[in-house]
């Protein structure tokens, strides 16, 4: 009999169910779409963050002082310590190698532009563009394209057109980033305006025709600067296999008491908790385990400033996740009370044929758990749609679902229509069916 | 106004006794009367109607605000302009002066200049002049043990400690510097530590450097505050003040900035809209079902009479009612969620924008109107006796 008059009643009044179900399915889209987006935000603003550039540094150990003003490299080329090429590869091999988006090795060297009596000093600096390594089975690209998002090149050949073959001869696609492994060269923008040259033109640095391939722009010193492939820069300098330092961009956690923490003086458990953490100072320790004689250290300009950031957007989204669970929750009660407020005449012949008020409420129960579970999996599937538009549409990439959300989305949702059916469903119990049936009230 | 009794009433006396228009004021004691004996159902779809207008408030304030607020986050990294002088020249003398007067006191200038000096041993090392109070402001990330309070006291960079006094010293030994032929004792204050250049420079107070090398400041970095149109404002306004320097904006800082501020403020304004619209599905819901709950009402008002034109009227109206109450008190416990959000979350208040209220109150009118309608669409097809008959 139970199980009869529930199913009848879905059978007979499926404009109402259908209302209360699309309340339901829309609350729980909302909730489900946006839990995903909250506990996905992190992880894309932290992708976003890398857009800040690099937030570590390796150094060689032993290294001597930067005597720079200006971008302009007063050291001795040959005085200092360098790090090993063949070193860099193993970055990929450190325990948390999934965060590190990428890495650029700088070689700077200071070389004489022009020949003759008027060259001049210039700072010429060797790293990757976009370079092809392998480590172990695994083949990525790394350089400065991924680690400084920011830096700019003027990709078109001096008068505008796109470059012709046979124009530039070393390689026919000559304008843009030089390839890693050609002679071309990047020219910074002011230093471009001080020559007067193009992209296309020649110049002579060290006493080498080097092709201009691209005007570099990026706001900071570099812009007065000569940046080269890292074969060149080691050519150059007579260092084969060298370089100076490895900017490293890596997402991290943001700091809290045990990243600060010093490794040496932690028991072993909280050791492994460090070390097992993508905090930037556990990065950092672990990429001078993998380089030989080297010295990683956070910059601190973005690595201190992207916590923050980071914590109060996640903050943000949180406080709107709450605010979204709530009206969804306020939306299916809504509802739900609607419905049931509606058939207080219904209640009223039941308890006129003797039904008593927990046989009502079990069949008004068992509705709303059916509404809530068919309500809450189109809802559940509704908003890992919508999430995985939002993520597409805002962060190109995909927001994913946990597949552990989705019992508790429809536990959630279960719990809410039950409470927002509760007052309800009382309610129309505790009515006089005389009145209800005289359609009073 | 009173007659004796028999006397014939003149047509203006009689007009004056049922002033104010019984029509009018039956129609807005129907109106009262519906809320108060009704006053469980008109309770809950108030409630609905404020709690709607609460978080469409509490988005659209935050949407503004949080923008300002994650600006003044991100201007923790730093300087976003540099004035660079021309060809390693110094700067006028003025300079400071006129940046700070035209971008106004709540932007941040600081001043550095440059100069390589020797240590004892002849190893060169950068050392910079610059104004200690602002630089802390500017660089909150600068890791620093002690910042120099003395005249003479210095700012040693991690890596330029380590030159200047080879053993680790803690217990602060000047040292001595010179600069063409010029010496000069130093404390070492403190260490400084950022990981980037700075970790290779001593740092100086600009005057006691100036003293010391003759060299004016050379780079002035600005902490520009505002949209990127703003900034690009100040640094045109910049470029004009000062044609002896190049005015640079940082392209990391700023390109940085508008990454994640973009995204940021994309990410908000879906979640905001997904918010408002399921509140206002809420009130939907509740107001359809608390008309529809009335039909009985309709009914007898059509029986007695009543045209169709005044049925509607009166229900349009009472929601129309509901949703100017609903959105009035709903700003204001908004606006407290938005402000209670903006110190939890970003520890300064959001300021409250009552721009937003005539959105928010169209809004609350526009769908308590339409959930007004639908059901009453629904009811006009029906025949008043089917209705009070109860079927």
């Amino acid at each position: 009999m139970f199980p009869r008059i529930v199913y009848e009643s879905f059978r007979r009044q499926p404009r109402r169910k259908l209302l209360a179900g699309i309340a339901i399915t829309l609350g729980v889209a909302v909730a489900t779409a946006m839990i995903a987006v909250a506990t996905d935000i992190g992880d894309k603003i932290n992708r976003e963050l890398r857009s800040y550039g690099a937030n570590l540094v390796v150094t060689p150990q032993e290294d001597t002082l930067d005597v720079e003003v200006g971008g302009v490299n007063l050291k001795p080329p040959s005085d200092g310590a360098f790090l090993s090429e063949a070193d860099l590869p193993k970055i990929r091999g450190t325990f948390w190698h999934h965060n590190i988006v990428g890495f650029s090795p700088m070689l700077p060297v200071t070389v004489k532009l022009g020949s003759g009596s008027d060259a001049k000093d210039v700072t010429l600096v060797g790293t990757y563009f976009n370079k092809p390594l392998s480590f172990g089975k695994e083949d990525f690209t790394t350089g400065v394209k991924i680690t400084h998002p920011w830096w700019k090149v003027e990709d078109k050949c001096g008068d505008g057109v796109p470059p012709r073959p046979g124009r530039v001869e070393d390689s026919p696609a000559a304008c843009g980033w030089p390839d890693d492994n050609s002679q071309n060269i990047l020219v910074g923008e002011r230093l471009a305006t001080k020559l007067g040259k193009k992209p296309g033109d020649r110049v002579e640095v060290a006493g080498r025709q080097l092709t201009i391939s691209g005007i570099l722009s990026t706001g900071a010193a570099e812009d007065d600067q000569i940046v080269a492939p890292l074969g060149l820069a080691q050519q150059i300098l007579g260092r084969p296999g060298v370089v100076r330092r490895v900017y490293v961009s890596a997402m991290t956690k943001p700091q809290d008491a045990l990243a600060i923490r010093d490794p040496k003086t932690m028991t072993p458990e909280v050791y492994d908790r460090w070390y097992c953490s993508p905090y930037v100072q556990s990065i950092a320790f672990q990429l001078e385990e993998v380089i030989p004689h080297s010295h990683a250290e956070q910059i601190r300009q973005v690595a201190q400033n992207e916590g923050t950031v980071l914590s109060r957007i996640k903050g943000l989204m949180l406080l709107i996740t709450f605010a979204a669970l709530f009206a969804s929750a306020l939306a299916v009660s809504a509802a739900m009370a609607t419905a049931i407020y509606e058939r207080r005449v219904e209640v009223g012949l039941m308890k006129a044929l003797g039904a008593g008020s927990f046989a009502v409420s079990a069949i008004f129960f068992a509705e709303a758990l059916l509404l809530a579970i068919v309500g809450g999996i189109a809802g559940f599937f509704a908003g890992a749609l919508l999430a995985r538009q939002i993520g597409r549409s805002i962060f190109n990439s995909e927001i994913s679902i946990e597949p552990v959300l989705f019992p508790i989305i429809i536990a959630i949702a279960v719990f809410v229509t039950f409470a927002g059916s509760a007052a309800a469903i009382r309610r129309a119990v505790k009515f006089d069916p005389v009145f209800a049936l005289r359609g009073e009230g | 106004m009173s007659t004796a009794p028999g006397t014939l009433l003149t047509p203006k006396q009689v007009a004056d006794r049922r002033a104010p228009s019984p029509h009018i004021s039956m129609f807005g004691r129907m109106l009262l009367r519906a809320a108060v004996l009704r006053r469980r159902r008109a309770a809950s779809a108030l409630l609905a109607m404020i709690v709607a207008a609460a978080v469409a408030t509490a988005m659209m304030n935050l949407y503004v605000d949080v923008q300002a607020k994650l600006r003044t986050e991100f201007r923790n990294y730093g300087a976003n302009v540099v004035i660079v002088a021309k060809d390693g020249q110094s700067l006028p003398t003025d300079t400071m002066a006129r940046v700070e007067s035209t971008l106004g006191a709540k932007t941040l200038a600081v001043p550095f200049s440059y100069a390589v000096a020797r240590t004892k041993d002849g190893q060169s090392v950068v050392v910079v002049g610059t104004d200690f109070t602002r630089a802390r402001q500017l660089n909150h990330w600068w890791k620093v043990s002690h910042w120099p309070d003395a005249p003479s006291d210095a700012l040693v960079g991690m890596r330029a400690a380590a030159v200047v006094n080879p053993k680790a010293n803690p217990n602060r030994q000047p040292f001595e510097l010179t600069f063409q032929g010029k010496a000069i004792q130093l404390a070492p204050a403190g260490m400084l530590q950022t990981g980037a250049g700075e970790d290779s420079r001593i740092y100086l107070d600009q005057s006691e450097f100036q003293n010391w090398t003759g060299v004016a400041p050379s780079t002035i970095e600005v902490a520009a505050n505002g949209t990127a149109a703003e900034v690009e404002v100040s640094i045109r306004q910049l470029a004009q003040l000062l044609p002896s320097a190049e005015i640079r904006p940082v392209r990391q800082i700023m390109e940085g900035e508008a990454n994640v501020l973009n995204k940021t403020r994309a990410t908000l304004y879906a979640s905001a809209t997904l918010v408002v619209l399921t509140s206002a599905l809420c009130v939907l819901a509740t107001l359809i079902g608390w008309v529809f709950d009335r039909r009985r009402d309709f009914a007898i008002m059509k029986a007695l009479g009543a045209s169709e034109h005044l049925v509607n009227g009166f229900f349009a109206a009472e929601a129309a009612a509901l949703g100017v109450v609903g959105a009035i008190l709903g700003f204001f416990i908004g606006i407290g969620v938005a402000i209670w959000i903006g110190r939890v979350n970003f520890h300064a208040p959001v300021v409250p924008r009552f721009s937003v209220f005539p959105y928010v109150l169209a809004g609350s009118v526009a769908v308590a109107l339409i959930s007004a309608i639908l059901p009453i669409e629904l009811l006009r097809r029906v025949q008043p006796a089917i209705i009070l008959r109860g079927e």
